[in-house]
């Protein structure tokens, strides 16, 4: 069993391996509801309280399930905690359980969950597992919410319209106004628009990396300037 | 004696982009002289703003891409992406619909892909669909055609309306095709008398634009530029569509052959969209296929579609199926057998 690294694990869950940006899990979700903030932020707690619980619940059931009938196993776990899930925000927050509809449930199939369960979670203990599932969770609520403000700036001109649904009556005046008088911009809030931030999240991603990898090169090779190779001849 | 080493092809002159696209842009002149007579000055103004807009974003990206500017901007692409976007839109555009139509084309239609040659839709239509999903009421905002009452004519209103945000609701009309696809009360005869925008056999200044367009598509047959294959395959496409399915002259009629031949975009889209070297089909029969299957999408969505005219989203839709066309229309190359493919089986 590896060594239990919280410091690798956050880094690779928030950004080196980011389940939205890297692997590219999920997609289904990730364009379908990421029209607005609060749309995004709904689902993105609600993916990561699966991802947390399943995770955990993989990591502790993981020496007595069969390693053939593993993926069944996982599924059902997944599947109750998503009922759960399903079942919490119908109580609390239904105006956005019924603007996010079908993509509750389809939870389940989301592949990040499945993919962390078994790609991690059956192989580490439960608080790595736990800890996995919070930063993936966390990496893919991330790019679902700047996605969702993105595409709620530029089709509708504002940001965090009706986030009364999910946080209650104290954030019913969060809206803001970003453009005064904007036109709509229906392409950005239509699923095709979602595809077109979601390749320029992933651009801007990778012009970050290879900025920092041009950085961290420049900086190793500093030290190193003044030896000089000895050349052994003979 | 010193040979000049280089690779094939060996041709000098003629074929070369900035010539094709040159012969393109002259063929697109005689439309575009009919859609200023028909609609005023707004389409040269658009056409020169598009243009402006396409150089200015090709060469933004070329930079960015770290590529030769002057070679690119030279060979007239992105001039002729410009323009048919230009004379696609409705000509009192306001100028941040061409700005971003355009810029979209150029940015996310082309470079993105790879540049001049790699990209596997239409830019000039891509854009159109992106407009016209995004803003369904400034792209159906036509000026009523010269002799149909309530025209622009001055230079300075056109100028107003693309430029200053002018309203211009005052002016505009439904297009033809747009009145016999929301009609479901009157013959079509009685449309024809109780619609100014409607006259002869087709609707008023369409019928010549589309003309224009034929002229020019003719002239680009007459230079070599394009293949028959594309054009007439489109227009039977149509045509033979709108035959099977013109339903008389009542009120359920989807319009006669030449009605849908001669309006909306049927000949600049059978002359110059699906005549694309890039996004089309390759080989001849692939070609023709191609424009046959442009021809019946385009008819499709007219006669039952949510918008009134289907050629850019037709040849989207066919220019995903470019590659599966060319695969299954491959010529058989001299001295060899037909290949098998698919699911024949091997011996």
């Amino acid at each position: 069993m590896a060594e239990f690294q919280p410091r690798e694990i956050t880094v690779q869950g928030l950004w080196k391996n980011n389940p939205a940006l890297v692997q590219l899990l999920g997609l289904c979700p990730l364009l379908g509801v990421s029209s607005s903030v609060v749309n995004a932020l709904g689902l993105g707690l609600a993916t990561i309280a699966v991802l947390v619980c399943s995770n955990l619940l993989v990591s502790l059931f993981r020496n007595y399930v069969p390693d053939t009938i593993r993926l069944p196993v996982f599924v059902m776990i997944i599947a109750s905690l998503t009922t759960c899930v399903e079942l919490v925000m119908q109580a609390y927050t239904y105006e956005l359980y019924k603007i996010l509809g079908i993509f509750i449930p389809l939870i389940v199939t989301n592949c990040i969950i499945l993919g962390r369960a078994d790609a991690f979670a059956s192989r580490n203990a439960p608080v790595p597992a736990v800890l996995d599932g919070l930063m993936m969770g966390l990496g893919f609520a991330g790019v679902l919410i700047l996605l969702g403000a993105l595409r709620e700036l530029v089709g509708q001109g504002t940001l965090m319209t009706n986030m009364d649904f999910l946080l209650g009556p104290v954030a019913a005046n969060w809206k803001i106004i970003v453009i005064p008088d904007y036109k709509m911009f229906l392409f950005a809030i239509l699923p095709p628009g979602a595809f077109v931030f979601m390749g320029l999240l992933i651009a801007v991603k990778n012009i970050a990396d290879n900025k920092m990898e041009q950085v961290r090169l420049a900086n190793r090779e500093k030290p190193s300037k003044g030896i000089k190779r000895v050349r052994i001849t003979g | 004696m010193a040979l000049i080493r280089q690779t094939s092809p060996h041709t000098l002159g003629q074929n070369q982009t900035n010539n094709i696209m040159r012969l393109v842009m002259m063929a697109l002149v005689p439309a575009l002289a009919v859609q200023v007579g028909f609609f005023g000055w707004g389409a040269l103004i658009n056409l020169i703003w598009c243009s402006l807009v396409a150089l200015g974003s090709e060469a933004l990206v070329l930079i960015l891409r770290k590529r030769p500017l002057a070679f690119y901007l030279k060979d007239g692409s992105a001039l002729v992406t410009a323009w048919l976007l230009a004379m696609a839109i409705p000509p009192g555009s306001p100028w941040w619909l061409s700005l971003m139509g355009v810029s979209f084309a150029i940015v996310f239609g082309k470079q993105l892909y790879g540049g001049m040659g790699q990209n596997p839709f239409n830019p000039a239509m891509l854009a159109y669909v992106l407009l016209l999903i995004s803003f369904p009421l400034e792209m159906t905002s036509w000026f009523a055609p010269q002799g149909a009452g309530l025209e622009i004519t001055g230079f300075t209103d056109s100028l107003q309306a693309i430029f200053a945000d002018h309203a211009i609701d005052g002016w505009t009309m439904a297009t033809p095709l747009d009145v016999v696809r929301e009609n479901k009360s009157l013959t079509i005869a009685e449309l024809w008398l109780e619609k100014p925008q409607l006259s002869g056999m087709t609707g008023t200044g369409w019928f010549w634009i589309n003309l224009a367009f034929l002229a020019g598509g003719l002239f680009l047959l007459k230079q070599k530029v394009i293949s028959w294959h594309a054009p007439v395959g489109m227009l039977a496409g149509l045509g033979i569509m709108s035959l099977l399915f013109w339903n008389g002259t009542g009120s359920e009629s989807h319009g006669s052959p030449i009605f849908h031949l001669f309006s909306g975009a049927a000949m600049m889209g059978a002359f110059f969209i699906v005549t694309d070297p890039v996004s089309g089909a390759t080989s001849n029969k692939g070609r023709l296929l191609f424009g046959l299957g442009v021809g019946v999408i385009t008819y499709i969505i007219r006669a039952w579609g949510g918008y009134p005219d289907g050629v850019a989203f037709a040849t989207l839709l066919m220019n995903m199926a470019a590659p599966a066309i060319d695969y299954w229309t491959q010529p058989r190359t001299y001295g060899h057998r037909k290949p098998k493919r698919g699911m024949a089986k091997s011996e």
